[in-house]
C-alpha cells in the first residue's frame, strides 16, 4: 500500500504542477523510467512468443514422433520469423459482407489485453524494476479485470464476420471463458485469502519470506532478508496443504480453458465450426489472434507462477542469490544487479518453460471435450469445488486461530474430507439412476435444447 | 503551511481527458442506431469513468467496475443483442418520432435543474478532508465487514438479490426448465 | 505524508463540482437515451449508464468528504446493476421468443 500513498508517482499526479519547472526533472525521469518498464514487459512477451510457437512445434511433433519444422535455421528456430514474413506479405481479405470496422477492431482488441496483463507481474523483487507497475495494490484484481475483457476479441471476431461458423465459434469461445474465469477467480481468491493482499510482488514475496508479510515499499531492496531458509514447501500450492494444492489444480484448468487451449477449447473444432471466430481472417489479422493466444500461454502461465509456484523465487532459497561471500570479491551493486537482473528472471523462466510444456503435453495427450461436457465440467467441476475449497481455507484459518495452527488446519481438513465423503455416498447412491437419465434423453446438446444454441445470424427482417 | 500556487496538476489534466471522453463516448452511444455499436460505446465510456474512479483514488472499484460492467455486464448485453439478431440497425417506421425533441428538451431542463443545484452554494467541503487511502482494498473491506457500520446487513441482502436475479433469469429465458 | 502536502495537494486538486458536473451530463444524456430510444437493449445500456453516473457522484464524495459510505454505495449500485440487467435481459429473451420482435413500441400488450 505505502508503495503509492507518498510514492513519486503519487506525488507527480496529485501535489505537483505541471507548470512548476521545479518538477520537471522528476517528472520526466519517472515517465522514462516507466517507459523502459514497459519495453522491457513487452519486449519480453513480444520475443519470447515466436520461440515459444517454434518450441510448441517442435516438441508436440517429438510427443507425436514427427520430426516437426527443422529446416529454417538452426533446428527450425527461424521458422516462425519466416511464418511472419510470410503472413505479413499474404494478402490481407476483408470479406464483402463483413462489419467492416469491428472486423478490423477485433485483433487489436484480442491482443491488447493480453499484453496489458503484464503490467502487474514481477520478474524480480526489485520495488523499482520488478514489474511494469510493481506497487499496484490492486495487482491481482487488475489481472481480473484485464481478463474478464479479453472476450471482446472473439466476440467482435465472431460476430463482425458474418459468418455463422464464426459466431457460433466466437459464442462458445466467450462463453467457456466466461465461464471459467469463474474458477479462475476463485482460486485467486483463495491465494488471497492466505497472504491478505493483493499485490503481486507481496504475494511473491510472502511465499519467500517466513512471518509477517514485508512491506515491498519502503525498502532499499536488495533481496529478502529472510529468504535464504525459505524453499518450495512455502509456496502456496503447498500452503494450507490440501487446499492449496486444489486452488492450484483449479487454477492449471481454468487457466487452460481460459486460453481455449487444445484439449479444453472449443473455438477451433474442425469438425464443427470450422476455425470458429477466425474463420474469416486471414495475413496479419489471423497472425494477431495467433500471437494474443501465445501471449495469453505465458501470460497465464505467468500468474500462476506468479500465485502459486513462487514466482520469480528459486525452490531452495540459497539459490535465489549470489552467496553473501560474494562480496569479498564483488562490488555491493553488481551483486545487486546480478540477482535481480540474472538470478531472479533466470528461476522464473526456468518455471515459465515447466508451465508452457505442461500445455504442450496436454494438448498432445488429452482428446477434446465436447461442448456441453466442457460447460458441465467448468460450472458443476470447477466451481463448486473452488468455492468449497474458498470457504475450507476461510475455516482453517479462522479454526487456526482458535485451536491453534496445526489442531485448528486438520479440523478444516476433516470437515474437507467428511464433505468428499457426504459426496461421494450420494454419488454411489444416485449413480445407476442418473446413467439411466443420460441414457434415454438424446446424447446430442443440440437436439436436446434447442435454445441453447443462438439462432442464426442476420436474418434480413421482412418489411 | 506552505503558500500554494493553484496550478495544474497531472489529476486535473487526466480529469479533462477522460471525462471528456467519458462524455463524447455516451453521447456516441445513445446516438447509435446500432446497438452493437452502442454497446462498444458504452464500454469505452465505463473505461473512461473507471479512469475517473482511480483518479479519485478508488482502486477496488475502478478495477471492479472494469470487471463487472465491462467484464460481465456488457458481454451479457452483446450476448443478448448477438442472440436476438438486433445487430443491424432499426429502420422500421417510429410511431414516436414526435417525443425524440420533446425528450432533448427535457432533458436539457434535466441538466439545468441539476447543474443549479450543483453550482448552487452546497456545504462545501473542506478540501483537507480528501482522504486517500480510503479506496484502498483493505479500507473498504474493513468498512464493508464491520459490525459496527451499517453495512454488513445490506451486504448480505444482496447476496440474496443476486441469488434471486440467478434464479429469476434462469426461470425466464429457459424455454422449458 | 506529511500534513503540509495535504494541503498542497488539495488546493492544485479537481474541485468537486466538477465531478458532480461530469456526473450530470451524464446522467441526462442517459436519461435522454432512455426517452429517445427505442430497442430495450439500447435503454437498458442507458440505464446503466445513468447508474454509473451516480456512481461517479457517490465516489467522488466519499473521497471529498472523507467518508467510505459512497464506496459501499456504490458496491451495491454495481451489485444491484448486475441482477437488474441479468432478469432483465431474461425478459427480454422471453418476450423475444413468444412476439419475434422487441421494439418497445410493439410491447402494448399490457395497455389497458
Amino acid at each position: 500500500m505505502d508503495a503509492i500513498f507518498g510514492s513519486e508517482i503519487w506525488k507527480q499526479l496529485f501535489v505537483y504542477s505541471v507548470t512548476d519547472p521545479a518538477h520537471h526533472i522528476e517528472v520526466w525521469a519517472h515517465v522514462v523510467r516507466s517507459l523502459l518498464r514497459i519495453g522491457i514487459g513487452l519486449g519480453f512477451i513480444l520475443t519470447i512468443v515466436p520461440g515459444l510457437i517454434w518450441l510448441e512445434r517442435r516438441l508436440l511433433s517429438w510427443m507425436q514422433g514427427r520430426l516437426g519444422p527443422n529446416r529454417v535455421g538452426w533446428q527450425g528456430l527461424a521458422q516462425p520469423i519466416a511464418d511472419g514474413i510470410k503472413l505479413f506479405f499474404k494478402e490481407d481479405i476483408i470479406p464483402t459482407n463483413v462489419d467492416r470496422s469491428l472486423y478490423i477492431l477485433a485483433p487489436g482488441v484480442a491482443l491488447a489485453p493480453v499484453l496489458m496483463s503484464v503490467a502487474v507481474l514481477p520478474w524480480n523483487g526489485s520495488p523499482d524494476w520488478g514489474a511494469v507497475a510493481p506497487g499496484l495494490n490492486i495487482g491481482i484484481l487488475f489481472l481480473l479485470a484485464i481478463a474478464s475483457i479479453e472476450v471482446y476479441g472473439v466476440i467482435l471476431a465472431g460476430w463482425s464476420s458474418n459468418n455463422k461458423y464464426s459466431l457460433l465459434g466466437g459464442l462458445r469461445a466467450s462463453s467457456q471463458v466466461i465461464s471459467y474465469e469463474l474458477g479462475m477467480g476463485l482460486s485467486i481468491i483463495a491465494v488471497l485469502l492466505m497472504t491478505g493482499t493483493l499485490a503481486t510482488q507481496s504475494i511473491v514475496g510472502e511465499q519467500g519470506i517466513i512471518g509477517d508479510p514485508i512491506n515491498i515499499g519502503n525498502t532499499a531492496y536488495t533481496v529478502y532478508p529472510h529468504s535464504l531458509n525459505s524453499g518450495f514447501w512455502h509456496w502456496h500450492f503447498l500452503a494450507f496443504f490440501p487446499f492449496g494444492l486444489v486452488a492450484a489444480v483449479v487454477y492449471l484448468i481454468s487457466m487452460v480453458a481460459e486460453t481455449n487451449r487444445a484439449r479444453l477449447a472449443l473455438r477451433e473444432a474442425d469438425t464443427e465450426v470450422e476455425a470458429g471466430f477466425h474463420t474469416e481472417y486471414s495475413s496479419m489479422k489471423f497472425a494477431m489472434f495467433f500471437m494474443g493466444e501465445y501471449a495469453n500461454m505465458l501470460i497465464v502461465s505467468a500468474i500462476a507462477i506468479t500465485l502459486f509456484f513462487g514466482g520469480w523465487l528459486a525452490p531452495w532459497g540459497a539459490l535465489s542469490q549470489i552467496p553473501a561471500s560474494a562480496g569479498a570479491y564483488l562490488p555491493a551493486w553488481l551483486i545487486n544487479t546480478l540477482n535481480m537482473a540474472v538470478i531472479a528472471p533466470f528461476w522464473f523462466g526456468i518455471k515459465l518453460f515447466l508451465l508452457i510444456c505442461f500445455f504442450i503435453w496436454l494438448r498432445a495427450t488429452l482428446p477434446r471435450l465436447r461442448y456441453d461436457m466442457l460447460m458441465k465440467f467448468g460450472w458443476k467441476g470447477i466451481l463448486p469445488i473452488g468455492l468449497v475449497n474458498v470457504v475450507l481455507i476461510a475455516l482453517s484459518m479462522a479454526l487456526q486461530q482458535s485451536f491453534g495452527r496445526l489442531r485448528g488446519h486438520l479440523m478444516a481438513v476433516a470437515v474437507g474430507l467428511g464433505i468428499c465423503f457426504v459426496l461421494f455416498v450420494i454419488k454411489m447412491a444416485t449413480y445407476r439412476k442418473r446413467r439411466l437419465d443420460t441414457e434415454t434423453t438424446t446424447i446430442s446438446p443440440i437436439r436436446r435444447e434447442p435454445a441453447a444454441l443462438p439462432v442464426p445470424a442476420r436474418r434480413t427482417r421482412e418489411v | 503551511m506552505p503558500p500554494t500556487s493553484p496550478g495544474v496538476t497531472g489529476e486535473m489534466i487526466l480529469f479533462i481527458i477522460f471525462g471528456a471522453a467519458a462524455i463524447a463516448t455516451a453521447l456516441v452511444m445513445v446516438l447509435q442506431t446500432n446497438p452493437v455499436r452502442s454497446a462498444l460505446f458504452l464500454v469505452l465510456n465505463l473505461f473512461c469513468v473507471a479512469v475517473l474512479y482511480l483518479l479519485l483514488n478508488a482502486w477496488f472499484l475502478a478495477a471492479v467496475q472494469v470487471l463487472v460492467y465491462t467484464g460481465a455486464i456488457m458481454v451479457l448485453f452483446l450476448f443478448v443483442i448477438m442472440l436476438l439478431n438486433l445487430g443491424t440497425p432499426d429502420r422500421e417506421a417510429d410511431r414516436l418520432r414526435p417525443q425524440q425533441p420533446i425528450a432533448v428538451l427535457s432533458g436539457l431542463v434535466l441538466a439545468l435543474i441539476i447543474g443549479g443545484v450543483v453550482l448552487s452554494p452546497l456545504p462545501n467541503p473542506s478540501p483537507t478532508l480528501r482522504d486517500d487511502r480510503l479506496g484502498t482494498v483493505e479500507a473498504i473491506g474493513r468498512n464493508l465487514f464491520d459490525p459496527a457500520q451499517p453495512w454488513l446487513f445490506p451486504f448480505e441482502v444482496t447476496s440474496i438479490l443476486l441469488l434471486i436475479a440467478v434464479i429469476g433469469s434462469v426461470v425466464l429465458a429457459k424455454r422449458r426448465l | 505524508m506529511p500534513e503540509s502536502q495535504a494541503v498542497t495537494a488539495a488546493a492544485a486538486a479537481v474541485p468537486l463540482s466538477w465531478y458532480l458536473m461530469l456526473s450530470a451530463v451524464l446522467f441526462t444524456i442517459g436519461v435522454v437515451g432512455v426517452l429517445i430510444k427505442r430497442n430495450p437493449i439500447v435503454i437498458f445500456m442507458c440505464i446503466e449508464l445513468m447508474l454509473n453516473s451516480v456512481n461517479v457522484t457517490f465516489i467522488a464524495f466519499a473521497r471529498y468528504l472523507g467518508d467510505t459510505g459512497g464506496l459501499m454505495f456504490t458496491i451495491f449500485v454495481m451489485a444491484v446493476a448486475a441482477a437488474e440487467v441479468a432478469v432483465g435481459l431474461g425478459i427480454l429473451i422471453s418476450i423475444f421468443r413468444s412476439r419475434e420482435n422487441i421494439n418497445v413500441d410493439e410491447i402494448n400488450i399490457m395497455q389497458g
